[in-house]
């Protein structure tokens, strides 16, 4: 019988399971996809925010304001690049003006440091790229970025280094009590656990509900996103938001960690939980947001546009609680999910150590994981030592991003392993450039069903019915 | 490696090629061509199809044949070359890095180079489809490496967006390979692919063609399902009440290519903002001294024949600035209506017979193309038909070029 079996392979479920392994416990992770980081963690704003926008008191704003404060730590000792660039909200009226003072007075209830509402001129030497008639902001200088499935599949790299098990396209259709813990189907397989911890995202009340859970319930809010050629990455250097509405922070302008620009999201309640569809409206409503936040965005320069599903629970807070014995919810990890979930990793910890669970620290367990983009961000002579070694690190693959062919070996044979082009575009940034794989992907086809030693035709896109080729010519057929 | 050459050229397409043995023949002897793929060629070595060579070898050849004729040329006169080499960098000082297996990262300076790194396709994150993002999408010159390098079909049911020559052509190749093309879409009201290409890779075969159509919506999960497809309205705006969903497994984009100015703009080469590709003089000298462009990198041909052209041009100019001789002369700009998207040159410095290239913005019947000093008409040739896909040229002559020192030519189409 495993010690803890975690349902979900997010950001929220990743770093829980890195935090778990350090202790002498048996830990397994389950995701119903065939990777990890495949939901909301796939497609979000990518911001680690300050904490003023959570109400005093609540979980959020608890486990925000302390996970944006491990946020730089984690993301260091976890190799994925963290930037604290700042973020502003900008006001266009006395209205908005007197909405961003009560969340200045909120952050400071939450104890977010360096907050300041700034005049236009103030602001313009913090942020020259805002729109015209932009009249004031809330600066936090404590905002930041950091690239969330990057954040997610170091985690879970990390928490497998340290033993954890991850079991993939494994979708829990049936979880039973039983004799000191709990027993959890898929299909044909079956795991037993003491513990089990439910970070299933959107799904997060269904997994609830096979417990006798129905407490809450969580729905689905899509946001669409476009992203930015790198060319614009320069357009803003803050994050800028607007001025909240209750359907959330609105759409945001932000230059990602990789150097793009990020336009998004919109806010849609949707039934299907898996519809990540983008629609024209949401496109143009995003780009007409974005204009009047930040000027100079070049029109034409979208490389992609995607859409992502926050998990918002019914509560309005984050549901994190043990409704049974040895059955946690990590549920509703909606904005600032991202953002805390460092501190959500630690919080839930010490509920199990609480509730009984020993944690003896386990030796040799380590947070530190080798970066995957070493190689990116070496001098000459360090590139030229690698090479020697391996050759395989000259052969650019991805001329957009200038990924080599050894990059893309080393992410296919690293844990969590790669499967098909999406995972390998997230861990490599292979096929994420300026041309979105136009002249690569068949070439990481070929790598990919190399290592795996499966026919070419056999590789996916992202998994399941996902195919990319459906058979030889009749050429090579007649060979 | 050694560390400086005379002439380096990045790219061993048709362009770069062709500048080179154009190099050489003008008596440059250190050359060297950098070249990202296993072999010389570029993406001639996935266009199997024929129409390569009509105009400069005087017979139909294949894209692999043509390549292989200018490989030839490359491989007789021993000029150094170096394949799976990437450009990482390039500067104003003609510096450039590079990297391979053999050498791994190195830097050479060169005193000058040739840019011919070709272009890339419009991807669908440009073109703001809605809807899903399943598998079965392709740029119509990533399901021609797949069916022709590699030997796989990437689908059985195919719509193509867009009437781009590889567009037309991926349709036919398609068809032969068994598949079902339902419909090429194309947002504007004329094609932009060339007239043959319609005829043979289209008519030929009884794919439809909808002109002043668009895809407004993709579906499917994992793999593509079908798409909306509907008319525009002269604001190329979907007209809603005609969307129609179409069955496939595959969509296919062939949406315009872009230059691949990236090292360009890094060496911080001015670039035209219609062409996308940098600014230069009848030489192909760009702004910055010594260093040249030409081919596909410079603004997108119709014919490959052309980019050969247009690469000895830019040989012979780089061989002219390496012995010193090509001191600036005169100063004309070339300027343009609007109907007359651009011109390549955008200016001359020389008083000669210069050959302009220029495409036009629409189709025009019944039209003369005029080039205008002021209010005198220097020339105006009559044309039957004008159209997008295709280049059209005009050769200024030298007593034009004169008279307008330090004036602008304007390039005009005028219609009844």
């Amino acid at each position: 019988m495993t010690d803890v079996l975690i349902i979900g392979a997010g950001v929220v479920g990743g770093l829980l399971a890195r935090e778990l392994s350090l202790y002498e416990l048996s830990v397994a992770l389950v995701e119903k996809e065939d990777d990890v980081a495949m939901g909301a963690t796939r497609a979000n704003s990518a911001i680690v925010h300050a904490g003023f926008d959570a109400k005093e008191g609540s979980l959020k704003a608890l486990l925000n304001v302390k996970g944006s404060e491990m946020m730089e730590q984690t993301a260091k000792e976890l190799g994925v690049p963290y930037k604290r660039n700042g973020s502003i909200v900008v006001g266009f009226s006395e209205e908005d003006r007197a909405h961003l003072e009560e969340l200045l007075a909120r952050g400071v209830k939450n104890g977010v440091k360096g907050l300041a509402i700034l005049d236009r001129e103030e602001l313009l030497k913090v942020e020259p790229g805002i729109g015209d008639t932009v009249t004031c902001a809330l600066y936090a200088p404590t905002g930041a970025i950091v690239c969330p499935y990057d954040l997610a599949i170091s985690a879970i790299g990390c928490a497998m280094d340290n033993g954890a098990e991850l079991y993939v396209d494994f979708p829990v259709e049936r979880i039973e009590a039983i004799d000191g813990g709990y027993r959890v189907y898929s299909g044909e397989r079956v795991l037993e656990a003491r513990t089990v911890i439910n970070c299933a995202g959107v799904y997060a009340d269904k997994i609830a509900a096979m417990v006798g859970d129905e407490s809450f319930t969580v729905f689905a809010r899509r946001g669409e996103y476009m992203l930015l050629d790198k060319e614009c990455g320069g357009v803003c250097r803050t994050t800028v938001f607007r001025t909240p509405t209750k359907m959330g922070k609105g759409i945001l302008v932000s230059p990602t960690v990789d150097g793009n620009l990020l336009l998004g999201p919109t806010a849609e309640n949707i039934d299907d939980k898996g519809d990540t569809k983008t629609t024209p409206a949401g496109l143009a409503s995003v780009a007409r947001s974005a204009n009047e936040q930040v000027k100079g965005i070049p029109g034409g320069k979208s490389i992609t546009s995607f859409a992502g599903l926050r998990a918002v629970g019914s509560t309005g807070d984050f549901i994190i609680n043990s409704p049974r014995a040895g059955f946690y919810n990590v549920a509703g990890i909606e904005s600032p999910g991202l953002s805390a979930s460092p501190a959500i990793a630690t919080y839930v910890a010490d509920m199990l150590r609480r509730d009984g669970v020993t944690l003896t620290p386990k030796a040799g367990a380590t947070r530190v994981r080798e970066s995957m983009h070493a190689f990116r961000h070496m001098t000459v002579e360090q590139k030229n030592e690698v090479i020697r070694r391996d050759p395989s690190y000259a052969k650019i693959v991805c001329r957009c991003e200038g990924v080599t062919e050894g990059e893309i070996l080393a992410a296919i044979r690293t844990n969590p392993r790669p499967r098909d082009l999406d995972g390998v575009k997230r861990r490599t940034r292979a096929q994420m450039g300026r041309c979105q794989g136009g002249f690569c992907s068949p070439t990481v086809v070929e790598l990919l069903a190399r290592e795996m030693g499966v026919p070419f035709e056999a590789v996916t896109k992202s998994g399941g019915g996902s195919y990319i080729n459906v058979g030889r010519t009749k050429g090579a057929d007649a060979q | 490696m050694k560390s400086t050459v005379d002439l380096l050229i990045i790219g061993g397409g048709p362009a770069g090629m062709s500048a080179a043995v154009a190099a050489y023949d003008a008596g440059v002897r250190d050359i060297l061509i950098l070249e990202r793929d296993a072999h010389l060629g570029g993406i001639l070595q996935q266009c199997i199809h024929g129409g390569f060579g009509l105009h400069r070898f005087g017979e139909e050849l294949t894209g692999p044949e043509y390549a292989g004729r200018y490989a030839a040329m490359v491989k007789e006169r021993e000029i150094p070359y170096l394949c799976n080499t990437m450009v990482m960098h390039l500067d104003e000082n003609r510096r450039v890095t590079a990297m391979n297996e053999e050498y791994g990262l190195f830097t050479i300076d060169a005193r000058a180079v040739i840019l011919a790194m070709g272009c890339r396709e419009r991807p669908k994150g440009a073109l703001g489809i809605a809807g899903t993002r399943p598998a079965g999408i392709f740029t119509a010159g990533t399901a021609q490496k797949y069916v022709n390098m590699k030997g796989y079909m990437p689908g059985r049911e195919v719509v193509i967006l867009g009437s781009g020559d590889i567009g037309l052509i991926m349709a036919r190749r398609m068809t032969l390979e068994g598949a079902t093309v339902k419909a090429v879409c194309e947002l504007l009201p004329y094609s932009g692919g060339l007239a043959r290409n319609i005829e043979q890779c289209l008519n030929d075969f009884d794919i439809p063609l909808y002109l002043s159509h668009t895809v407004t919506e993709i579906h499917g999960k994992e793999r593509v399902t079908g798409v909306t497809v509907a008319a525009v309205d002269e604001n190329r705006r979907p007209k809603s009440e005609t969307a129609r969903f179409i069955p496939c497994d595959t969509l296919l984009l062939s949406c315009g290519l872009i230059p691949e100015n990236e090292l360009t703009k890094e060496a911080g080469v001015p670039l035209d903002r219609v062409t996308g590709g940098a600014i230069v003089d009848q030489n192909r000298e760009t702004a910055v001294a010594g260093i040249f462009s030409c081919g596909n990198v410079l603004h997108v041909h119709d014919l490959v024949d052309y980019v050969s052209e247009e690469a000895a041009l830019a040989g012979n100019s780089a061989a002219r600035y390496l012995r010193g001789e090509s001191e600036k002369k005169i100063a004309v700009g070339l300027k343009t209506d609007g109907r007359v998207r651009y011109t390549v040159p955008t200016h001359v410095t020389e008083a000669k017979d210069v050959t302009v290239y220029f495409r036009v913005s629409d189709v025009f019947r019944d039209a003369r193309v005029e080039v205008r000093l002021g209010d005198e008409v220097l020339l105006s040739r009559k044309k039957l038909k004008l159209a997008p896909g295709e280049m059209e040229t005009v050769t200024l002559k030298k007593e034009w070029l004169d008279k307008a020192d330090g004036k602008e030519l304007s390039f005009a189409i005028v219609t009844a």
